[in-house]
């Protein structure tokens, strides 16, 4: 029972508060949308924390990403000790690089007194659930070692079912304490997602590498 | 030929009293609000000086606006700041932003400690305090910190543009009785190829067809802040409590209604002057690929002749309204940058085709071997020019790319104008003088006295020809004006809020 509710039931009301959230925010109130950078009042932690952070966490949430879309692939790659050992490296590295990024921009919160002025609760809580996450993570890395390869077999099927609507929590009811705890932080952090700053993910403007450099618009003409 | 039009300015920087009364009534009207209180749209420098932010023209510490390709065949233009996939790696910290230290930091006075504090034996004072975080600060600089310091050891030595003179110039610059400053008033320049705009990772920042004004959409700005550091002028600020970056929007509500910009119309020394320029847009990129000597001339030869048939055809073709090009033909920018070729336009080297033409100054007229007394305008002037005490070397460099004769030139006609004039209402110069003079600067009794009048008493309607929008024909196309009418301020609107 309690597994169907964490397992099932939340997930899905995460993502439809995420989807949904998002889609109604972006309608109604696009200005919102923002980086909300405040490298303008504090750049040197903000150099650090942010870039580490970042080039830390966006691999890592692609190689997640990669085991549920491509779990043949990825369970090829992790096939023999050496690429298995290579993966768990990689993960890790990753992991500690995203963890002191978001330490540091923990810390420049904390410290300067201008940052804080830009520091709504929501952006506390969004660090705080973050820096969970990544805790969870890099424990599991290395309190429960070869997850690349228990991952595809766990993980994968549990998310698979809940995608196709046939969901099966009893992949991941038997994991230990701290893989759920991980999943359900991750659920959250889904939930939230709208709420919050976190949606600046999804204006990444990778259309600049193709766009005209200079943008001329005429006032909006009818079509007749 | 893909004509388009500009609403483009002169600053006539001899009328230029340094006054400010531009910087306040823009700050009153736009950027009085959190998170916009060091921002000014438009600013008045001292030059030479370090200007704000501070040291704004040294590109190797900003890294605005755009260079060739160092390569000898067919050199492209690029970003100064980085490339497109630089621009996404860099995307999570970027490395040329300029910080609040760059700028300063906005302060208030803590003024209910003048009521509130405890009786005692001194007197309460009202402590600065910080407009951010609301703590007592140092005040250490400030808009205008080194207004009128034309010759200060601490804030004028600093001004990047010294760096390419010679000792001998400088020293000129700074002995205490040959010193020198003048004005610079700035505002955006609502450039041609502007580098804000191709810097922006979002697309939000556009140029309008209509007029030319430079604009950020504020709902598709995600607050990357690429902007900040391309803009080679540093006129887009960056709003530290809204998330997003702003500009200089030419007061485009006020053009739109009939009237000049605040900046325009509160000017006390009305040095301002706001008129459409016609130009072919085809010619932006080849004219930005030739050197930097050559930079102005190919601007101008950009900007086309509004009373020339084949132009007027051309532009009615390219979807410009008569009104436009009538207005193109009353310009008085036109008169200025094209027809007299008095006006030049700032920095023309950072490759953004600036539409904000300058005046240089001719004052102070004393030139630099005399020490004391003034110069009597019947000795000849033009060789003055050499050793004038505003050395050309540094009006070309911040007007003409380094191109000395271009300043020379305007000055030349400017110093015929006045000898004409002075011949005429003064008599201490005879009129064969003055026709040498105006011989010289290659131009005619005419032109001088039109010279004259629009510089010395323009009127309002003379000074800004603003082209008619007829924005109620832009709002019939997708509105009706009925209904807009009755229902235009219902409805859900959000302020400028941070995040949710």
């Amino acid at each position: 029972m309690l597994d169907n509710l964490l397992f099932v039931v939340f997930p899905y009301v995460a993502v439809a508060l995420a989807v949904g959230g998002t889609i109604y925010r972006y309608l109604t109130n696009q200005f919102s949308f923002t980086s909300l950078s405040s490298q303008f009042l504090e750049s040197d932690i903000q150099f650090w924390g942010s870039t580490l952070w970042h080039y830390g966490i966006i691999p890592t949430l692609l190689i997640h990403l990669g085991g549920f879309v491509a779990p043949k692939l990825m369970f090829a790659l992790h096939s023999t000790p050496e690429t298995l050992y290579f993966a768990e490296l990689t993960g890790k590295i990753l992991g500690i690089m995203a963890l002191v990024g978001a330490g540091a921009m923990f810390y420049r919160r904390v410290v300067s007194s201008k940052v804080r002025m830009v520091t709504t609760p929501a952006d506390w809580i969004v660090l705080f659930l973050l820096i969970v996450q990544v805790v969870l993570g890099l424990w599991m890395a290395f309190g429960y070692r070869w997850g690349a390869t228990w991952f595809i077999h766990t993980v994968t099927p549990w998310v698979v079912s809940l995608v196709t609507f046939q969901p099966a929590p009893q992949y991941v009811a038997s994991l230990p304490l701290i893989p759920k705890l991980h999943f359900l932080n991750a659920t959250l952090l889904i939930a939230v997602f709208p709420f919050g700053r976190l949606v600046h993910m999804v204006s990444f403007p990778i259309s600049y590498l193709w766009r005209r450099f200079q943008l001329v618009i005429w006032t909006r003409r009818k079509v007749v | 030929m893909k004509i388009r039009s500009q609403v483009s300015m002169v600053f006539h920087l001899d009328k230029c009293i340094g006054c400010h009364t531009c910087s306040i009534a823009c700050k009153n009207i736009w950027t009085d609000r959190q998170g916009a209180e060091y921002m000014w749209w438009n600013n008045v420098e001292t030059k030479p000086g370090v200007g704000f932010p501070t040291q704004w023209e040294d590109q190797e510490k900003y890294h605005g606006g755009w260079e060739l390709e160092d390569k000898p065949k067919n050199p492209e233009l690029k970003l100064k700041l980085q490339n497109r996939l630089q621009t996404l790696g860099n995307l999570f910290s970027n490395p040329a932003m300029p910080t609040m230290d760059d700028y300063y930091e906005p302060w208030t006075y803590n003024y209910n400690d003048l009521f509130n504090s405890p009786l005692g034996d001194d007197q309460p004072t009202a402590r600065p305090i910080s407009r951010i975080d609301g703590k007592p600060i140092d005040i250490e600089s400030g808009p205008n910190w080194d207004d009128d310091l034309g010759g200060s050891n601490i804030y004028a030595v600093n001004d990047p543009l010294l760096a390419t003179m010679s000792a001998e110039e400088k020293q000129r610059l700074f002995s205490i009785e040959q010193l020198f400053y003048f004005y610079m008033p700035r505002i955006c320049n609502h450039c041609l190829n502007a580098a804000c705009g191709a810097a922006c990772p979002s697309g939000a920042i556009y140029k309008r067809a209509e007029d030319g004004v430079v604009l950020i959409n504020q709902d598709k700005c995600r607050g990357w802040r690429m902007c900040v550091s391309a803009c080679p002028y540093k006129k887009t600020y960056y709003n530290w409590s809204t998330g997003k970056s702003e500009k200089c929007i030419l007061c485009y509500p006020r053009l739109e209604t009939g009237q000049a910009p605040a900046c325009f119309h509160s000017c006390v020394g009305r040095i301002r002057y706001l008129g459409v320029l016609l130009y072919d847009a085809d010619q932006i990129t080849d004219a930005l690929k030739v050197p930097d000597e050559q930079l102005v001339e190919r601007q101008r030869e950009m900007i086309l002749d509004p009373n020339d048939p084949k132009v007027v055809a051309a532009a009615k073709e390219s979807g410009i309204p008569d009104g436009v090009i009538t207005a193109a033909q009353n310009s008085p920018v036109y008169r200025y940058v094209k027809e007299w070729e008095l006006a030049l336009p700032l920095h023309p080297e950072y490759r953004t085709l600036p539409m904000l033409f300058y005046v240089p100054p001719l004052l102070p007229v004393l030139n630099a071997t005399q020490s004391s007394g003034t110069q009597r305008v019947e000795t000849d002037l033009f060789s003055s020019l050499e050793n004038a005490r505003v050395p050309v070397r540094y009006m070309s460099r911040t007007l003409a790319a380094g191109n000395d004769e271009l300043v020379i030139k305007s000055y030349q006609k400017m110093i015929a104008v006045r000898l004409y004039k002075r011949a005429e209402t003064v008599g201490d110069v005879t009129n064969e003088q003055a026709s040498a003079a105006l011989a010289k600067a290659g131009m005619t009794a005419e032109e001088a006295e039109a010279i004259y009048r629009l510089t010395s008493l323009p009127t309002y309607q003379e000074r800004f020809v603003i082209p008619p929008y007829s924005r109620e024909g832009d709002i019939e196309e997708t509105h009706d004006p009925q209904q807009r009418k009755a229902e235009t301020g219902f409805g859900k609107r959000q302020g400028p809020q941070r995040g949710l």
